[in-house]
């Protein structure tokens, strides 16, 4: 159950994007370790996660160790290391959700996905994290997908998602240009 | 240096003014279980929990690395309350210590049994499950060997690595139970900025980090700190 420690890879022109967007943020502040969570949240409003490359320019503009930003974007659940995919799938571990079997939920989805919470799959397509109550414990065990709580999400309704999701996907693909 | 007197379990012992109580006890060969305590850091972290004692006219115990001494002060290590609450502290740190003396190059020199021998209890949790971290042993770097699972977040070598060496190697990652002392991006040690000076090898208190090739002591050693 271990979170991801390290985002998969980017490109290399992934990597020159988010170094040059992150030194544009950097403008905005001054050298002050105070203002490390609202430069990396300024950041990741940009970026929409926080990759290598962002937290290292980050600990050289406040002169700290790199390692202490990766403290702070690990500790907080609102900080991404991996890049959002496509579609995101919040499962919720709520004391409800718990109660109801969140926890086979989320495993149904990491194994479907074949990633592990806070990871994003290789296609960028799906990242997968968990939630504490989005609100609707009488939908237990719930997760929410793009933004939609779905209720009653057991293993079986998790591969009913996903299908759903490659037929679109293949809709769209066979769609006349 | 002005001195200050005080007592220590009855004992009349000297220190010099402004020391923290751990180390005028340590100093004077009276010893309370401590870990996260590194008598070169002015402003203790206070994480470990292990090194309470009880002093006449406080009606809690209370942590002896961050209590400054002070003329005529009546200390007592051997208290109900405050061996209550190592004990405690101990039996939580040990419920996720992946215990294996035996094959530990930590063994006989280890600041863990030196407190279970201490406190009279054993290595293994009594009362609290077992839960072990399962993390990866990192012995990608050619001068020690980092095994996380024996890790008891004491934070001594991510000090000694920033205020001696001020490398910065080092830190506190991830939240809660996942919580551990690793490099940026969790990346394996050789592939750091380290330049294996040993210096957290030589303050670690357990056999997390030990260096590579030592072999394991067999004589009953006095621990460095
Ligand atoms: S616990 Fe899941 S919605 Fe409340
Ligand atoms: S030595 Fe005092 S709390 Fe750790």
């Amino acid at each position: 159950m271990t979170r991801n420690s390290f985002p998969q890879p980017i490109t290399r022109q992934e990597e020159v994007e988010a170094k040059q967007k992150t030194r544009r943020v950097l403008k905005g502040f001054t050298k002050k370790r105070a203002n490390l969570i609202p430069i990396l949240q300024a950041v990741q409003r940009k970026l929409g996660y926080l990759p290598r490359i962002a937290m290292a320019e980050i600990a050289i503009f406040l002169d700290i160790p790199s390692v202490d930003v990766y403290e702070v974007v690990t500790f907080y659940n609102q900080f991404r290391l991996n890049p959002p995919g496509k579609h995101s799938v919040r499962v919720c571990l709520g004391t409800a959700c718990h109660m109801k079997g969140g926890y086979i939920t989320l495993d149904a989805w990491e194994r479907r996905l074949k990633i592990k919470r806070g990871d994003t799959t290789p296609d960028r397509e799906f990242d997968l994290d968990t939630v504490a109550c989005v609100g609707c414990c009488t939908m237990a065990p719930v997760t929410v997908v793009d933004e939609k709580p779905e209720a009653k999400v057991e293993p079986t309704k998790v591969d009913g998602l996903l299908l759903a999701f490659e037929r679109e996907k293949q809709q769209t693909s066979e769609k006349p240009q | 240096m002005n001195q200050v007197t005080l007592t220590i379990n009855g004992i009349r012992i000297t220190a010099p003014e402004g020391e923290k109580l751990l180390w005028a006890a340590l100093d004077n060969g009276i010893y309370i279980p401590n870990l996260c305590g590194l008598k070169e850091n002015t402003e203790p972290l206070a994480a470990c929990r292990l090194c309470f004692v009880e002093i006449q006219g406080r009606n809690k115990p209370v942590t002896a690395c961050t209590e400054t001494v002070t003329e005529r002060m009546v200390v007592d290590t051997k208290g109900e309350q405050c061996l209550r609450l190592a004990k405690s502290g101990f039996e939580l740190l040990m419920a996720s210590h992946a215990l294996d003396c035996g094959h530990c190059l930590k063994n006989r020199n280890c600041e863990l049994q030196r407190i279970a021998h201490h406190l009279r209890v054993s290595l293994k949790p009594r009362i609290l499950r077992k839960i072990l971290r399962d993390l990866p042993v990192d012995d990608s770097h050619p001068a020690f060997i980092y095994d996380p699972n024996k890790c008891v977040l004491c934070g001594r070598c991510i000090w000694v690595c920033r205020n001696h060496v001020k490398s910065g190697v080092f830190g506190f990652a991830h939240r809660g139970f996942q919580r551990r002392v690793t490099t940026f991006g969790d990346e394996p040690m050789g592939r750091s900025d380290c330049d294996g000076c040993l210096e957290c090898v030589r303050v670690c208190p357990t056999g997390a980090l030990v260096e590579r090739g030592a072999v394991p002591r067999l004589g009953r050693t006095e621990p460095v700190y």
